[in-house]
């Protein structure tokens, strides 16, 4: 089974048998957990839409930044590693030392990641950074001694449990709202930012790296910025996720993580922050709902669920590039990065081969 | 002797990573966007061939000392059309909308992104997730002087690759299509304003990167396995890292990039965990783009942004 | 008789910003037509429009009596239109020979004496034909683009500042290649920012200003026109032209 599908407790289990989720809570528990998932990933999409909504900064690896996070917060808050276990850290710090920690770590791993890329082409940082999140992983993976390998973090402490425990409070609940809550303070955090000068100087380097340029050599100080901004909070939607999952290992930070986040931001709408939290939602729905329905589809559907909502996924990135670039909700009061460049402005890249064609207004429109 | 026996080793996968990239650098250099379903492309590619091995199972009389049957070529061929049938059709009803639109570069690059999530999955839901082979039986090494040990079908990788790459070179060069191709790939607007039929220059492009993506594929599963996550897992990174390299657009550059690609990756296990083989090609990509962007033969006759 | 090419009250842009509007042109068999006006008049706009690299969203555009307006580059090509773009006008990984050969695409046979009779022009393209454009000067690449546009020995060139960049002496040799292109019955369209130099040599000219036109005269009388010279190509332009004379 992909690793990603360990990403929720639903899809833990191996298709054919039922979420646990399902069998003893009801569909009520399940939306309470997909609700919780849903916003998780959320942050990831408004933190994406931070770097490529906002800035035209490309990054194919989310994930990376989403797993060190997970791996920090874990790290901080467990306990010191057992007798088969080879990790390090395990301060038992509190849980919400442990997110921060996992923000540090996400937007230090940007700072890290972004000095040296920033600069290049945008298609070759795309790359690059699918690279970062294949060697985070291989060093997971290999090195002793550092996250126990492939045998994965195990019992990293549920956030306010305990006090549930003693109000008698459904723990699910809990973590929703507190899930929710991170949610939208993040949520105002980046509209906020982004709506502020710094968020229009973004959106200028987006629009027009050579334009910004000319103002000063200070674009790519911005470009770091918001990359660091957007690799923080990936780094805390993964230390959220960690602890709400409980265990994690090398393998459930795979790329479809980077896809469907990507895949949330481009359906929601790119540098629009409610409409990729909308996206999050949507994608969500399809891409945890669907093993939901597997029963009800016939057999050679169903034993293939996982790879269905692969393909779904796959169709929703072309469909809406192709048919509607600007997203469900649309940019908001200006047009995609995605939407035809009709009026031949020049953007970050050297424009579509039609609109070179076409001729560039900037050296022949005399 | 070691050392020998993994620089052959990573002559192979070199070979195998370097036929892959030459496909993609001429797609990066005519299209002009990075192609992500490239790598799945390749896996499309051994399980065509797998499909009219096994499948339909068409494997004929053992071609000489290799592990496969005269059904191979066909299957090869079958492979071919297959992936450029494919190509070509998503050239036509996604890459080309966009780019008559105007659609950056970028965003073409993310739609290749959905057209090879989506392609695996298709794989996968067809072919299953368990790794499969061609056939089932041993492939013996020979034994060379010093203790070498060689399979006839890596003998066979390293020289088909080299003589698909003169194949390629003399479509480039002797050629008024490959003339074409380059023209497209220096100046598209240029080319049509020339007179030059870029679209369909476009379409015998992809064309003719299928046949390297499908050899390159079959080459990948005779080497190792059929794997449906081949792409993501061990092609897609050192194939960019072989065409960054190597300079984009540039054939020769690429096949020299895999072959440095995979030696390195080879050899590095001499001295570190094998576990670390994945970070290699990245390693090199990371250096060659901090010291020498255009690739190493880069030029400024190389299109560039 | 029709005229080689009438642009009929054209106008165009770039997708939903119109840049010329209601341009009419019109060029002879033959003769050779200079545009000129300020910076942003969409003088280049309308070269590019009338060649299908633009949409042209209102007018029409006929080559030797036949509506072409909005046919893509390639038909253009066929019917015996060439455009020699401002700059980018090589492939410069391509060898010169390679670049000529691209220029006559559309030929099926006959390229190598074609290439022989082109290069006869241009003396200094003949000796390195097996070399990289890219390796080429600014004034050689020029030539080269101008050479590869005559490749399909074409009724009318549509040249788009063909001397920008370059230094007077260079300006003066394009200028000479132009007119003797001319004398072998090629008719040109030339957008030019060299007003005076490219007025010297023009059968006639347009003036273009903010998309549209705004007078048409021979050339020369034009150069002579006082309220042309003040208004649209500035008394500096004129003592520049005095000052670098011996390039036309």
């Amino acid at each position: 089974m992909l690793p990603l599908d360990a990403l929720t407790p639903l899809a833990a289990e191996a298709p054919g048998l039922l979420p646990p989720l399902i069998t003893f809570g009801g569909s009520v528990n399940w939306t309470v957990g997909f609700l919780t998932t849903a916003a998780i990933f959320a942050i990831a999409a408004l933190a994406l839409n931070v770097q490529w909504g906002y800035t035209g900064t490309i990054n194919f690896g989310v994930v990376a930044f989403f797993g060190v996070g997970a791996y920090t917060s874990a790290l901080l808050t467990l306990d010191a590693p057992g007798d088969f276990e080879s990790y390090v850290g395990g301060l038992e710090l509190a849980i919400p030392i442990g997110w921060i920690g996992g923000m540090v770590a996400g937007g230090v791993l940007a700072l890290l990641v972004g000095l040296p890329t920033l600069r290049l082409r945008d298609d070759f940082l795309a790359i690059a950074t699918i690279g970062i999140a294949t060697i985070l992983r291989s060093i997971a993976n290999t090195q002793e001694g550092l996250v126990n390998r492939a045998r994965g973090l195990n019992g990293i402490p549920r956030p306010l449990e305990d006090s549930a425990n003693d109000l008698g409070v459904d723990y699910d609940l809990v973590l929703l709202v507190l899930t929710s809550l991170t949610l939208l303070v993040v949520f105002l955090v980046v509209r906020g930012a982004t709506a502020s000068p710094w968020g229009r100087v973004l959106r200028a380097i987006r629009e027009n790296e050579a334009t910004a340029q000319s103002v000063g050599k200070m674009t790519t100080s911005y470009r770091i910025q918001s990359f660091v901004l957007g690799g923080a909070l990936m780094g805390l939607a993964g230390a959220i996720f960690a602890h709400r999952i409980g265990t994690i290992a090398p393998d459930s930070f795979d790329n479809l993580t980077t896809f469907l986040v990507w895949t949330m931001v481009i359906v929601g709408g790119s540098g629009n922050n409610r409409g990729v939290m909308l996206g999050a939602l949507v994608v969500g729905f399809v891409w945890f709902g669907l093993p939901l329905i597997q029963e009800e589809l016939p057999d050679f559907l169903g034993t293939r669920v996982f790879m269905l909502r692969r393909i779904a996924i796959g169709l929703l990135i072309i469909g809406f590039v192709l048919a509607r670039p600007q997203g469900l909700l649309g940019e908001e009061a200006r047009v995609s990065r995605f939407a035809p460049r009709g009026d031949g402005g020049g953007g970050l890249w050297p424009g579509g081969l039609w609109s070179r064609i076409r001729g560039q207004p900037g050296g022949g429109a005399a | 002797m070691d050392i020998l026996q993994l620089v052959i080793v990573g002559m192979v996968v070199g070979s195998i990573i370097g036929l892959g990239a030459m496909g993609l650098t001429l797609t990066f250099g005519v299209l002009k966007f990075a192609n992500f379903a490239h790598a799945d492309l390749m896996t499309l590619g051994m399980y065509l061939a797998f499909f009219v091995v096994v499948d339909i199972g068409i494997v004929g009389p053992h071609v000489g000392p290799f592990s496969f049957g005269w059904g191979m070529i066909l299957a090869v061929l079958f492979a071919w059309g297959g992936v450029a049938a494919f190509t070509v059709g998503v050239d036509r009803f996604v890459f080309r909308p966009l780019r008559r639109r105007g659609t950056d570069f970028l965003s073409i690059g993310i739609a290749s992104l959905g057209v090879a999530i989506a392609l695996q999955a298709v794989v996968q839901a067809v072919w299953g997730s368990a790794p499969l082979r061609y056939h089932s039986e041993i492939h013996r090494a020979l034994d060379f002087a010093g203790g070498l040990k060689i399979k006839p079908d890596q003998i066979l990788i390293i020289g088909l690759t080299l003589a698909m790459a003169l194949a390629l070179y003399l479509l480039l060069h002797r050629t008024r299509l490959g003339t074409a191709m380059r023209a497209t790939s220096d100046n598209a607007p240029l080319a049509e304003a020339s007179g030059i039929d870029t679209e369909r220059v476009r379409i015998a492009t992809w064309v003719i990167a299928s046949a390297l993506t499908a050899v390159a594929g079959v080459m990948f599963a005779l080497q190792s396995q059929l794997r449906f996550d081949a792409g993501f897992e061990f092609l897609l990174l050192p194939m960019f890292a072989a065409v960054i390299l190597g300079g984009i657009g540039n054939p020769w550059g690429a096949l020299v990039g895999g072959l440095i690609v995979g030696i390195s990756q080879e050899l590095s296990t001499e001295w570190i965990n094998t576990g670390f083989k994945p970070g290699v090609p990245f390693a090199l990509l990371i250096l060659i783009l901090i010291v020498r962007p255009r690739g190493l033969f880069g030029s400024e006759t190389q299109w560039s942004t | 008789m029709s005229p080689l090419l009438e642009v009929e009250e054209v106008t165009a842009g770039y997708g939903s910003v119109m840049i010329v509007h209601e341009v009419s042109v019109r060029l002879e068999a033959g003769e050779l037509v200079t545009i000129i006006g300020p910076n942003g008049a969409g003088k280049s706009t309308l070269l590019k429009a009338i060649f299908g690299l633009l949409p042209i969203s209102a007018g029409r555009v006929r080559l030797g009596g036949d509506v072409v307006t909005d046919e893509a580059p390639s038909r253009m090509v066929r019917l015996g239109a060439s455009f020699v773009p401002q700059t980018e006008n090589v492939f410069p990984s391509l060898t010169i020979r390679e670049n000529l050969e691209m220029g006559a695409y559309q030929l099926s046979g006959g390229v190598g004496e074609r290439i022989g009779e082109v290069l006869e022009l241009f003396p200094e393209l003949r000796e390195r034909t097996g070399e990289q454009a890219a390796r080429l000067s600014g004034g050689q690449r020029q030539a080269l683009a101008i050479a590869r546009s005559l490749m399909l020995d074409p009724k009318m060139l549509l040249l788009d500042e063909p001397t920008a960049a370059l230094s007077p002496v260079r300006r003066g040799q394009i200028f000479e290649r132009l007119m003797s292109i001319r004398e072998r019955g090629v008719a040109l369209l030339m957008v030019e920012q060299n007003a005076r130099e490219a007025l010297a040599i023009s059968d006639r000219a347009y003036v273009l200003v903010d998309g549209r036109n705004a007078h048409e005269q021979p050339g020369p009388e034009m150069l002579a026109n006082p309220e042309v010279g003040r208004l649209f190509l500035g008394l500096d332009s004129i003592e520049d032209g005095e000052t670098d004379s011996g390039g036309a």
